[in-house]
């Protein structure tokens, strides 16, 4: 059996690429999925636990944080869609009408 | 296995808001365009009517879903609250988008399921429902940030909103996940008695957690290193919206952020209490001081927002019976004369968001007499000028801080208010002392008039006759003092 250790590892590295990829990219889209990345992270580290203290609570978290994430990508893409209409780019450097 | 206690009347307040929800969409299809003002009223209706059954429902800490809900004073003291703020921003609302090309029924909607999004947050019982809430409550805000048709800055608000907003929940929801492994169950209550039966005080696995949840919470809370969004969110969003987010997330993430630290995690308060200190101290001062620099009026009361989020922290770092009822308090004074303030902007900047920036104020003193006065009492509430809702909340947040021994805290709070004072007065002088600089016509309207009667009578009464408001606060929190 694979020790709940290495779960958590993957579990950590791939946050870590997600909030990299956040971070660094440019592309809205690119940065959406990154974020995508982290909450499938999380999954895996609520499935793991789960599955070491043979408790369902974690399990059915995982099909709560699918759901949250379905409608977040669906208003998510909407607003991105909004943004390309008024500005024609989803490069998030180019959308700075306010000031950060 | 047994099939958990289902007690549909402790979520009452939300049925009502969804099925009102519902309604609206449906009435949205049929109404003709020119009516659509009747859709704004149907929404106060059953609003009104949630406000009524969280008043009336006397079941004190009755718990539900098996445990995942409750329905305590705690919960009902901001479910009030709540709901009030909702009322209040759907009337602030209507008049902006009859003259607006906004799409009316689906605005409303969209309040009143946010308004169900923080409810849960302030009734969890357990990390997912309070993780749920906050995404209901995001998801329908997202939208509303973007709202203002064609407006570019309404787009970009609402695009800066949700890719933070997002990256900020995934930190929300690794910390529950960390919180998870360390101590095998997410609800609030089992959290707190498996720290205090393992003494995990020094779990590396459970302070990274609750690290994490911190930085997620801050977030919505718009608290400094996590603000960068505040400003541009809150100028580019409609007016009404901002000051939902201002006033009501604010509340809610409050309220769960009290329910975690002070029910949950109490035992290692040592740990997150010098954190929370210098949180408050940066918050408190990052906000004043460029709030002195902004020209645009919803700039400025967004870093006021920001600084008035690290007053709530102080008392939240005080805690004891006086601390956490300064909390409950605050949060009421702070809604008032906030929605007051946001009013009078939605008012005045009545088309298209005109008027914002704090120069076209001036004038506005001697041309609308009662609307000048009225702006002048909410500054100078916010600044905490006796004998207002404002100071009142600041004088219970930092005499809990000095009763607590968080002498230092208390001076650079108090120097910090002493700060906000300047920019606040000088949107008072500008209004009084300055010749108009162009002609802005307004006509009152039953909704706006009723806002801003509302909160002035708010705005005065906390000042003056705190007593009722303080019982109930304290009432709220005896969950907590145990």
């Amino acid at each position: 059996m694979i020790p709940l250790s290495h779960f958590l590892g993957l579990s950590v590295i791939l946050f870590t690429i997600g909030v990299l990829g956040v971070v660094i990219r440019r592309n809205a889209i690119v940065i959406f999925m990154c974020i995508e990345l982290m909450l499938n992270a999380v999954n895996l580290s609520f499935v793991a636990i789960a599955r070491s203290l043979s408790s369902l609570d974690g399990q059915v978290i995982v099909l709560l944080v699918m759901t949250v994430a379905a409608a977040e990508a669906a208003v998510g893409l909407a607003i991105i869609i909004s943004i390309f209409r008024t500005k024609g780019t989803i490069n998030v450097d180019e959308i700075n009408l306010l000031k950060w | 296995m047994t099939i958990p206690d289902v007690n549909w009347t402790s979520i009452g307040t939300e049925l009502i808001l969804i099925s009102t929800a519902v309604l609206v969409i449906f009435f949205d299809l049929v109404v003709k365009d020119k009516k659509k003002d009747s859709l704004g009223y149907l929404t106060v209706l059953g609003m009104l009517g949630a406000l009524v059954f969280a008043m009336t429902d006397k079941e004190g800490t009755a718990i539900a879903f098996g445990g995942m809900i409750t329905n305590d004073s705690f919960t009902q003291f901001l479910t009030v609250l709540i709901v009030g703020v909702a009322i209040i921003v759907t009337l602030m609302s209507m008049q902006s988008l009859r003259e607006g090309s906004m799409d009316v029924g689906g605005y409303h909607t969209l309040v009143l399921l946010a308004t169900v999004g923080m409810l849960l947050m302030v009734k969890g019982l357990d990390l997912i429902i309070i993780f749920l809430g906050l995404e209901t409550l995001s998801i329908a805000i997202y939208v509303l940030a973007g709202y203002r048709k064609g407006a570019e800055q309404s787009a970009e608000a609402a695009f800066k909103y949700f890719l933070l907003g997002a990256f900020a929940a995934a930190f929300l929801l690794y910390g529950i996940a960390l919180i998870y492994g360390a101590t095998g169950t997410t609800r609030i209550e089992g959290i707190a008695q498996y720290i205090a039966l393992k003494n995990l005080g020094t779990n590396p696995l459970l302070l990274l957690g609750v690290g994490l949840l911190l930085v997620g919470l801050g977030f919505k809370l718009a608290l400094v290193p996590f603000h960068s969004w505040t400003p541009d969110v809150y100028e580019g969003a409609p007016t009404a919206i901002t000051a939902f987010m201002a006033v009501g997330v604010k509340a809610a993430a409050f309220a769960a952020f009290v329910r975690i630290f002070g029910g949950a995690l109490p035992l290692i308060a040592f740990q997150w209490k010098d954190v929370l200190w210098m949180l408050a101290v940066i918050t408190m001062t990052v906000g004043n001081v460029v709030a002195l620099s902004q020209t645009n009026i919803k700039r400025m009361l967004a870093y006021s927002s920001i600084a008035h989020a690290g007053y709530i922290l102080v008392g939240i770092i005080a805690g004891g019976s006086v601390g956490w009822s300064a909390v409950l308090y605050y949060l009421g004074a702070y809604a008032f004369m906030n929605l007051g303030a946001f009013g009078i902007v939605v008012f005045y900047g009545y088309k298209q968001e005109a008027n914002v920036e704090i120069a076209d104020y001036a004038g506005l003193g001697f041309r609308y007499p009662f609307l000048g006065a009225a702006m002048a009492i909410f500054l100078f509430s916010l600044a905490g000028i006796p004998p207002l809702a404002g100071f009142m909340g600041k004088f219970y947040i930092f005499s809990a801080a000095i009763k607590s021994g968080y002498i230092w805290l208390t001076i650079i709070g108090v120097m910090n208010s002493l700060v906000s004072v300047f920019y606040y007065f000088r949107v008072t002088v500008i209004m009084y002392m300055k010749e108009p600089i162009k002609e802005v016509v307004l006509n009152y309207s039953l909704p706006i008039t009723i806002v801003l009667i509302i909160a002035l009578v708010g705005t005065i009464q906390m000042g003056i006759a705190p007593n009722f408001y303080l019982e109930r606060a304290l009432d709220s929190i005896k969950w907590l003092i145990g």
